[in-house]
């Protein structure tokens, strides 16, 4: 993939988008490299669909620039932007046909292609989204699944620069949405079309993305491969948007060495991983992973009282409560709980977690 | 309650229901029914003066609805980017248009149109280049069709503008996104979406236009138009004929404001 020295495919310099007072995306910078698959991902209204977009050209950035294969498309209309987009609900042409929405793209060109190149391009597109011979087809006549991957072919016929997804998958259910999943990122191996997703959902984002770029209020918080931001998280927002995680707050007595010691309430003391500006007297927090912690009937650890115990198949979660640190996710693997045994709902035991498990974050 | 309503459509429906019956009396008196004939048919359509009266009417509807179609329509797509203040007093003007009495329509139409032709017609004369007289604007089916054509106009935008914000926006900007020009998304998305409130739209300011007597009246000059025809024979007595045409043009109409609304209710059924 990307080896730094060739332009990125697309950058966005300063895009700042407001519209009166309100600032829907403030400052962003991100480069996006050929062949790609980045996700935007945030909550509603933290302006990751303001940055589609601005690449889309449906929005004009108020202030900075967007390129296109390094070369500035600010003002170029969305119908002249090698750039394609699968809308949140489809917007399939409803008065046309299955095919005759696939080969939209193409006859929009001028000169327009000859229409047995057009219908053997059709022909391939719906082969490579599994619907062969659904060309004839109405819209209304497709499930929700279908109609996707028709959106999708009408998108990718045009061999488009940049692939937009605009939470393509919110509309399917859960099974049908996990091998859609599954299906896009064969795709985009395959076809090597840069995909750019904009998700609200943290596991789609992590399981299909190169990168992800996290969003708050129209800032971008931190970008990174899913097992940076997993492993590192720049802050609590980002730890706690990246898959689960337990908090516990306390100050920072010690930094050095790569290695910070936070005080947490009770006296109760973890020893991790600073991220940056964490200094010795600030008040701070410790992020631990259920799967960091687990749950003994030894004496090391903290005393908890189980709670309650959610089964999981390989894993059970059990959320227990310290005196001191409040309730907390603790997941305890299959293979722990061979040694241990279950823990019941009411039952006391400890919890434990090696030093230098934990993550001590900036509280914001 | 239910006696109410039964009453009330009894007494809009019978009157109507009568005139169709004795349309087919084989009598000439339409107060006694002497057995079924449609000889009425017969003597109508072979008349003149109805079938002059028919041919006006309907080339007053058939050109009107069409002016107010494609005005209707293109205003209406260009209320869609006027908002706040504006709007709103577009929006209301449209909706008194629609609701003015046919009597004040026609009334003003008329005074406006002797007005102008008062003002213009010397003017004309004075500049006609060509030897003979000039040409004098009258009051005729020109005028039937203007003042037509403007309140049906009316209709047509408050048909075609509720089909227009019922439309999705992601298709335009769909359409857009896949290379097509503003014009290319116009023609190939906008128009097939809103075709359906088009012809309906068209369909009902023909019947509009073709039923219509207040306005009609007041600015035919000497055009004589179905409804005004109708109107002018009563005074000679109802005759069976009269219900025969009334019969005739009531079918008709049925036929296309029915078909007006199928037309809609597929379009909506459509876009789920």
């Amino acid at each position: 993939m990307a080896d730094g020295t060739e332009t990125p495919i697309a950058e966005l310099r300063a895009a700042t988008k407001r519209y009166g007072a309100v600032v829907a995306a403030r400052s962003l910078d991100l480069s996006i490299r050929r062949g790609e698959f980045l996700s935007f991902l945030g909550p509603s209204g933290c302006g990751k669909t303001t940055a589609l977009r601005m690449l889309a050209g449906f929005e004009v950035p108020t202030e900075g620039e967007i390129l296109l294969d390094g070369q500035r498309v600010n003002d170029l209309p969305p119908h002249r932007r090698p750039v394609n987009m699968v809308f949140q609900h489809y917007a399939l042409f409803p008065h046309l046909s299955v095919a005759d929405n696939i080969a939209y793209g193409l006859r929009q060109r001028r000169p327009r292609p000859p229409a047995a190149e057009v219908d053997s391009a059709v022909a391939k597109a719906l082969e490579t989204v599994r619907l062969p011979g659904f060309g004839p087809r109405r819209i209304w006549e497709m499930s929700g699944g279908q109609q996707q991957r028709v959106a999708l072919a009408r998108a990718i016929i045009n061999e488009p620069k940049l692939l937009l997804l605009d939470e393509p998958m919110a509309a399917l259910d859960k099974k049908l949405r996990h091998d859609m999943q599954i299906e896009l990122q064969t795709l985009q191996r395959t076809l090597g079309i840069t995909f750019i997703l904009v998700t609200h959902d943290q596991e789609e984002a992590l399981s299909m993305s190169d990168r992800i770029c996290i969003m708050r209020d129209g800032q971008i918080v931190q970008v990174g491969s899913p097992r940076d931001l997993y492993d590192r998280p720049k802050n609590r927002y980002v730890a706690d948007f990246v898959g689960k995680s337990n908090f516990f707050e306390g100050t920072v007595r010690a930094v050095e060495g790569g290695s910070a010691r936070l005080d947490c309430a009770g006296g109760i003391r973890v020893v991790g991983r600073p991220s940056e500006g964490v200094a010795t007297g600030q008040a701070a927090i410790a992020s631990l992973r259920p799967e960091q912690i687990s749950l003994t009937r030894g004496e090391d650890g903290i005393p908890v009282t189980v709670v309650n115990r959610i089964f999981l198949g390989e894993h059970t979660e059990y959320l227990v409560r310290n005196p001191d640190l409040g309730q907390f996710l603790v997941l305890s693997s299959r293979q722990a709980e061979a040694g241990e045994g279950n823990f019941e709902p009411g039952e006391t035991g400890r919890a434990r977690w090696r030093d230098g498990a934990a993550l001590i974050l900036k509280n914001d | 309650m239910r006696t109410y309503a039964i009453a009330v459509y009894l007494f809009l429906y019978i009157p109507i229901g009568v005139i169709a019956i004795f349309s087919f009396n084989a009598g000439r008196h339409a107060a006694q029914f002497q057995g079924f004939s449609t000889q009425w048919y017969g003597k109508a359509l072979s008349n003149p003066f109805v079938m002059e009266a028919l041919q006006t009417s309907a080339t007053v509807a058939t050109v009107s609805a069409a002016l107010a179609t494609v005005a209707g329509t293109l205003a209406a797509l260009a209320l869609q980017g006027v908002t706040g203040r504006p709007r709103i007093i577009f929006d209301a003007l449209i909706y008194v248009a629609v609701m003015v009495p046919g009597i004040v329509i026609g009334i003003s139409t008329l005074i406006a149109l002797v007005t102008l032709f008062d003002f213009l017609n010397p003017v004309l004369s004075a500049l006609w280049p060509l030897a003979g007289a000039a040409p004098k604007l009258n009051l005729g089916t020109g005028t039937l069709i203007a003042a037509h054509g403007l309140f049906a106009m009316a209709l047509v935008v408050i048909i075609v503008r509720a089909r227009v914000s019922g439309m999705d926006r992601s298709l335009i900007e769909a359409s857009a996104d896949l290379g097509a020009t503003p014009w290319g998304t116009f023609r190939q998305v906008t128009l097939p979406q809103i075709a359906p409130a088009i012809l309906a739209g068209f369909l009902l300011s023909f019947t509009f236009s073709f039923d219509d007597f207040i306005i009609a009246f007041f600015v035919a000059g000497s055009e004589t138009t179905l409804p005004i025809y109708v109107f002018s024979s009563i005074r000679r007595g109802v005759t069976p004929e009269i219900n025969a045409i009334g019969t005739m043009v009531l079918a008709a109409s049925l036929v296309v404001l029915i078909a007006a609304q199928a037309i809609l209710q597929r379009g909506r059924r459509r876009e789920t």
